[in-house]
């Protein structure tokens, strides 16, 4: 009897959702998902994308929508865990989501974009930074407005070969999963460009009482300058053992360094050090407008990845205006082709879904701070 | 293969550095355990302390324009007076109540005081890494051999010597030393015999400590940096240094805390850093299958 009422209600359930998506499809609003933690641990990294995505759906609707159809939010929560965002995707994808704003954790969106793709539904993450999601190619469903976790390495081997013109270099790292990841990217980037050589490549133990031998080391190895991924305590500490051992290469790192307090602590020693770090967007006028929309708006300071995602809904919200549908094919070449101006910059995309002109900018410490080099 | 002479010796004297920065903290490991058995693993946040208060008192005198030499010195007193009434109130406070409970009991103690003063100094200091003011100059006079060994290792080496020195000296020839070694070998017959074991304890912790905050000073002032956990890694590689000289032995450690260093700099130097560890503990696990009491430890079956 019990098995029976289940099935009723399964089954009800199912015609429900069938018509549901049904009156989607004919409906007259343009539905945007909105995936992401909303719950948990990591909420706080989801919910400024709710509030921009908000934001920005308010401010089109009374502008009068896009193709003359309004727009509407299907906000659902992941939890960040991929076990959940694979039921949120094709909940999603049931409710008749036309595209969706997320994945704000790598892991979880890589699981539910195959559930997107199959629907035809474009993804824009303001967040996702694991690069195999665009470089791999299995998601031609998926952007991001972020710069990969490999863009970093690239700009660093790219600023120290070419605009210093290095040929030995030695990269060090901390063992840590981010400063290891970023030196083995580094690694990798200038092997394969071929226009230096990796001298060095080790690891150093985080909270050691001497650095020396690691510098005489890296001294030995006649290296031109030092590519560091790690953070920036061991960074003072190794810079200022190599100005004590009269060491006089550069170093470039990460923006695991570029902290104030990495200049603090390593004080005259960090003069003249370079370190790549997120570009500054804090004079753009579209990302100024967009944070005072947010307080006035919500009466709080934007959280995590706010602009980003405030980005991902322009650029969004601009394909489906230029090609006139939701049509995946149709919105890719939109976003190909189209520059939005955005509070993180002026962007387009590259075929494989990562945003041309979002990223990592070299900083130099000039005086005590951190100057970006244009 | 002709053997690059310049860089042996470059790394000789980057081991020998490191060596000397575990033998100061070592030296207190080593001395407490051969007085009572106890492994004192707030040791290391005793020198975090001594750190911090030479950086405080650093600051002050600076900012009040003395000289730099008494600048040191003054720092010097500061934070070993400092130290030492922590070392001192430790052991009152966690380790007396404890000392006839079984031998468990007070190292679970020293953990739990371990985890206390760290949590303490992040609470009243702060979290952030402090850049500590290079206390020792540069020498002049070292300028020509700075690319080997600079004026900050000088020093180290310099006092960690003189320490180990006076060390030996105060156990081996005064009335303390000789109650501090009687003490060691039977607590219940040092008594019978008038010695004041309580006082006794109290200065072995008191020296301990100053030892502790000296390294401190001379540590920050190397390295250029301090905060709340400084102390844990440097007294768990000390406390590894101890183990391996024989624990227990004030020549132990210095020789235990030099063979430590060396290892690490030469696994760096000639192999990669990355097994910089796995050399340091391979020779240990080594040392104490073939003499479990250490290179210089006797071995003492009630003990351990």
């Amino acid at each position: 009897m019990k098995m029976r009422k289940k099935f009723m209600a399964t089954a009800l359930g199912l015609g429900f959702a069938v018509s549901l998506s049904v009156s989607a499809m004919a409906s007259d609003t343009i539905k945007i998902g909105v995936a992401g933690p909303h719950s948990g641990d990591l909420a706080s990294y989801g919910l400024p994308s709710v509030n921009a995505a908000k934001i920005v759906v308010d401010k089109i609707n009374k502008a009068g929508g896009i193709n003359g159809k309004q727009l509407e939010l299907l906000v659902e929560d992941t939890v960040c865990k991929p076990e959940i965002a694979t039921n949120t995707a094709t909940k999603l994808v049931s409710e008749g989501a036309q595209v969706v704003l997320g994945g704000i954790c790598s892991g979880a969106t890589k699981a539910a974009l195959p559930i997107f793709n199959d629907a035809g539904i474009l993804v824009m993450s303001p967040s996702a930074t694991n690069p195999a999601l665009t470089q791999s190619g299995e998601y031609p469903n998926f952007f991001r407005t972020i710069a990969p976790d490999d863009a970093q390495a690239k700009l660093d081997v790219d600023f120290a070969t070419d605009t210093l013109g290095y040929k030995k270099i030695a990269v060090i790292h901390d063992k840590g999963d981010y400063g290891k990841g970023f030196a083995e990217f580094a690694k990798q980037f200038i092997e394969e460009g071929g226009k230096a050589e990796v001298v060095l490549f080790e690891g150093v133990t985080p909270g050691g009482v001497d650095y020396s031998a690691i510098v005489q080391k890296i001294k030995k190895s006649g290296a031109e300058t030092v590519i560091f991924g790690g953070y920036h305590p061991e960074a003072s500490k190794i810079i200022s053992m190599m100005k004590k051992k009269r060491l006089d290469v550069t170093f470039i790192s990460d923006d695991g360094v570029k902290d104030q307090t990495f200049i603090k602590v390593a004080g005259e020693n960090a003069e003249g050090a370079y370190a790549s770090g997120p570009q500054d967007n804090s004079t753009n006028p579209l990302s100024i407008a967009a944070i005072e929309e947010h307080k006035t708006t919500f009466n709080a300071d934007p959280g995590a990845f706010y602009e980003n995602a405030y980005s991902a809904m322009l650029a969004m919200t601009n394909a489906i205006a230029k090609a006139g549908s939701t049509d995946l094919a149709a919105l890719k070449a939109a976003l190909e082709s189209e520059k939005v101006d955005t509070p993180v910059g002026k962007i387009s995309f590259d075929a494989k879904g990562d945003a041309i002109g979002v990223g990592f900018s070299v900083y130099q410490v000039k005086d005590g701070v951190f100057t970006e080099l244009k | 293969m002709l053997m690059d002479f310049d860089y042996f010796r470059e790394l000789f004297f980057s081991g020998l550095t490191r060596g000397a920065i575990y033998a100061l903290i070592a030296l207190g490991y080593t001395m407490v355990y051969g007085i009572i058995g106890l492994i004192n693993f707030a040791h290391g946040e005793i020198y975090m302390i001594g750190a911090f208060t030479a950086f405080i008192a650093a600051t002050i005198f600076s900012i009040l324009g003395f000289p730099a030499l008494a600048i040191i010195i003054l720092a010097g007193v500061c934070a070993v007076i400092w130290s030492a009434s922590y070392g001192y109130t430790i052991e009152k406070i966690a380790y007396k109540p404890l000392r006839h409970a079984p031998r468990l009991s007070p190292l679970i103690s020293a953990i739990g005081m371990s985890i206390f003063l760290q949590n303490y100094v992040l609470l009243a200091q702060t979290s952030d890494f402090l850049p500590f003011p290079a206390l020792i100059p540069d020498f002049d006079f070292m300028e020509p051999y700075a690319h080997i060994v600079g004026s900050t290792d000088v020093v180290i080496l310099a006092t960690t010597t003189v320490i180990m020195i006076i060390l030996t000296f105060i156990i081996k020839y005064t009335k303390v030393g000789k109650a501090m070694r009687a003490t060691a070998q039977d607590r219940t017959m040092a008594t019978l015999v008038g010695i004041n074991v309580n006082r006794i304890i109290s200065a072995t912790f008191i020296i301990g400590s100053s030892l502790a905050a000296v390294g401190g000073l001379l540590i920050a002032s190397h390295i250029g940096q301090i905060n709340f956990y400084i102390g844990f890694i440097a007294g768990i590689k000390a406390f590894t240094a101890a183990v391996l000289g024989g624990i227990g032995s004030i020549p132990g450690a210095v020789l235990g805390s030099v063979i430590l260093g060396l290892t690490e700099s030469f696994a760096t130097g000639y192999v990669s850093s990355d097994y910089e560890d796995v050399f340091a503990f391979s020779l240990l696990v080594l040392i104490l299958i073939f003499k479990p009491s250490g290179i210089l430890g006797k071995a003492d079956n009630q003990k351990v």
